[in-house]
């Protein structure tokens, strides 16, 4: 099989700078890339399918070999529809994160960060036991009497801010629920 | 007799009945019952069709069909085959669970109309996309399955436009695209050395041609497919982008989209490129996966980033499976991967419900759970030490099968995997008893920032007043609404039920493996038709 060498440089540009531009950060450059790379694609799968030949209409007089290859074709206007839809698709979410944020770079993923700046997972200081549901006694050994003084008075202190939070919740869910009620017997009265 | 001959015609319905659904799903976008009945009805008539299907799949083994008559190494073939049945009906009775639960949450959340509108349409063409490449008899509608699948997941993972899901959903679309391009190149090369993309037909050709480009075509292949399942260095993706999707997305993604990249790189490993000249190095991989995966599951606070952590390294297993290469081990593998897709995703559901429960999915700020909503921490439990593979449960049963085809191959490589999938369980363990301890066991206030939601209640437990009960119950149905509930739980039972079924399951994967490690009933069954009707 012979392959056209213009057909296979054109290719080669197409695939270097698509995904040149697929590093980049930029998500139009990404989608530019995206492109590109995919018209390479379609001029492989064109050079995959062997030398020009005649349309494949069939005529009697025309022999078997002279035809061109139309699965290759029929792939590649596949793959075009495709590509035309996922460009489509990301042209639009381009636009949202424009609308959104005003930039057109990707960013990281604020969660992800978070973990990596956390240190090596410690036991001691994540397990949380509260000091009165533990069954070890405080200073059965050293290093952990020194690291729970401070305990009872940081849950004491979670504990009187849970209970003001709860009290706010309380508050306006009992409205809320005295709201719905009165809707229910105005509804009932109707 | 008539019945089972004929089951295989009706095989492109389980593609088009999706299709059909999701066209008529979206005419009726401003009704949003009608919307909802056409999509569940559309998903039972899929199932219903595809669990006929493998009951004539386990009776006659492959069967092929050939769409518009074409003859099969030309025209597109769709292939029943016992894995791809039980693949396409365990995954459309776990959508269909996702899609009541999602329901469910729509109902109570009384979302009427918006983007939301296009959620149904979306999911059918999904569905459709995944029963496609499950069925696919060659390459490219393999390709094509995988895009219908991709694009409908994008639309599904970037819902609702906020900042984060288009952050995530930007680097999910630029990841796919880019394997999918891999997946198209390859395929042109494959065609380029073969004039074929029929896989019964390559399982001949590709034997023909050069070592070497075969080599080249293969690993084009799995790495192409490596990226769609996230396999070790080609995972980073999925933890970022899955956790933001709503819960019931995700659930439906972690259960299926990457499953399909590992049933299609079975098929590659048995169908196209029989043998064990990569065996090694998937075993590395396999490897990889499973210890990366767990370490980084027990790194993360939010209880979604963790599962999809653990996502990524028990996709570890079914490498390692594959890449043993006997039958045993690919037995294990069939029915590991259907029990993954159930349990993954009804954790990804129970996720969604401690999320509406206890206002957060991040672990540090959970607790009291278990007395708050005992039902939820049973719902919970279950899928977890499944997870986790503790004996009595299908997880268990799976990774025995894996471990036995490991120690029978016996080289130091199966060792080394052997333990790394006993260390790798047992990490499970740990990260889902995290979980328990402080989400479901721990009191809530002992946990960072405590959601209020979870403070009232448990300061009502501790002091029994009969004016605080009547609030908590009536929140509590509301928190939880009641069909996300039974969803939840009836995938939860599923998942148990492989447990109970195990022997006849075990059958069926067994002589799914034995018929893939053949490959002649599939290779019959896609050209052996046509010797009959016309000759080559």
């Amino acid at each position: 099989m012979s392959v056209n060498v213009t057909l296979l440089i054109v290719m080669g540009v197409l695939f270097a700078s698509g995904i040149y531009l697929l590093l980049e950060r930029s998500l139009t450059r990404v989608l530019l890339g995206i492109i590109l790379v995919g018209n390479g694609v379609n001029l492989l799968i064109l050079a995959a399918g062997g030398r020009s030949g005649h349309a494949p209409l069939y005529a009697a007089d025309i022999p078997a070999e002279d035809y061109a290859d139309p699965l290759p074709q029929a792939l590649i206007l596949t793959a075009i529809v495709i590509t035309f839809a996922v460009t489509a698709f990301l042209l639009a979410m381009i636009y949202r994160s424009w609308v959104i944020a005003r930039r057109d770079e990707l960013t990281d993923d604020a969660e992800d960060r978070r973990v990596a700046a956390k240190s090596a997972y410690d036991f001691e200081e994540d397990s949380e036991v509260a000091v009165e549901t533990s069954e070890f006694p405080e200073d059965a050994d050293d290093d952990g009497a020194v690291e729970r003084e401070g305990d009872p008075v940081r849950s004491a202190a979670a504990r009187a801010a849970g209970e003001r939070l709860a009290n706010d919740f309380r508050q306006a869910s009992s409205e809320e629920s005295a709201g719905t009620n009165n809707h229910r017997r105005n509804r009932k009265a109707r | 007799m008539m019945g089972t001959q004929t089951a295989i015609d009706y095989a492109p319905l389980a593609v088009l009945l999706p299709i059909f659904g999701a066209a008529l799903a979206f005419v009726l976008r401003r009704h949003v019952m009608a919307q909802r009945s056409v999509t569940i009805g559309a998903l039972v008539v899929t199932l219903a069709l595809e669990s006929w299907m493998l009951v004539s799949a386990w009776q006659n083994g492959a069967q092929a069909v050939m769409i518009g008559g074409w003859a099969p190494p030309f025209g597109i073939s769709l292939v029943v085959d016992e894995f791809s049945a039980l693949m396409l009906v365990v995954s459309t009775a776990v959508s269909l669970t996702v899609l009541l639960y999602a329901t469910g949450q729509g109902m109570a959340d009384g979302d009427e109309d918006g983007p939301v509108s296009v959620f149904h349409p979306a999911y059918l063409i999904l569905v459709a996309g995944v029963s496609n490449a499950f069925l696919a008899g060659d390459l490219f509608n393999l390709y094509v399955g995988f895009e219908i699948l991709l694009t409908a997941s994008y639309v599904l993972l970037t819902l609702g436009g906020t900042t984060a899901r288009i952050r995530a959903g930007v680097t999910y679309v630029v990841v796919s695209v880019v394997s999918s391009v891999l997946f198209l190149v390859a395929i042109g090369m494959i065609y380029a050395a073969t004039g074929t993309v029929n896989m019964a037909d390559l399982a001949g050709k590709l034997a023909d041609i050069d070592p070497g480009t075969q080599m080249v075509l293969h690993v084009m292949l799995l790495v192409a497919f490596g990226v769609k399942a996230a396999v070790f260095p080609l995972s980073f993706w999925l933890p970022d982008s899955y956790p933001t999707a709503p819960a019931p997305v995700t659930a439906v993604f972690a259960g299926l989209l990457t499953k399909v990249g590992v049933y299609a790189m079975i098929r590659t490993e048995t169908l196209l490129f029989p043998g064990d000249r990569l065996n090694g190095p998937l075993m590395v991989v396999a490897l990889l996966t499973m210890l990366v995966g767990i370490l980084g599951a027990l790194a993360q606070a939010d209880f979604k980033r963790m599962l999809s952590f653990t996502l990524t390294s028990h996709i570890g297993y079914m490498v390692f499976g594959l890449a043993t290469g006997s039958a045993v081990a690919l037995a294990a593998t069939v029915y590991y991967v259907a029990h993954h897709i159930i349990v993954q995703t009804s954790l990804f559901l129970v996720a969604g419900l401690m999320e509406r429960r206890g206002g957060t999915t991040n672990v540090d700020r959970l607790g009291s759970l278990a007395k708050l909503s005992p039902v939820l921490a049973v719902l919970f439990f279950i899928p977890a030490m499944n997870l986790a593979g503790i004996p009595p449960f299908s997880g268990f049963l799976g990774k025995l099968g894996l471990l036995r085809g490991g120690v029978d191959l016996g080289t130091p490589l199966a060792w080394a995997l052997l333990a790394g999938a006993l260390v790798t369980s047992l990490l499970t363990l740990l990260a889902v008893a995290r979980v328990w301890n402080r989400a479901f066991w721990r009191r809530a206030e002992d946990a960072e920032e405590p959601d209020p939601i979870l403070l009232i209640a448990a300061d009502g437990g501790a002091s029994p007043a009969p004016v605080k009960a009547g609030p908590i119950v009536r929140g509590d149905s509301e928190l939880l609404p009641r069909t996300m509930v039974y969803s939840t739980g009836a995938l939860v039972l599923l998942g148990v039920s492989l447990t109970i079924f195990a022997g006849p399951l075990f059958d069926l994967a067994d002589q799914s493996a034995q018929q893939m490690m053949e490959r002649t009933p599939y290779i019959e069954a896609v050209l052996g038709g046509t010797n009959a009707g016309g000759g080559p």
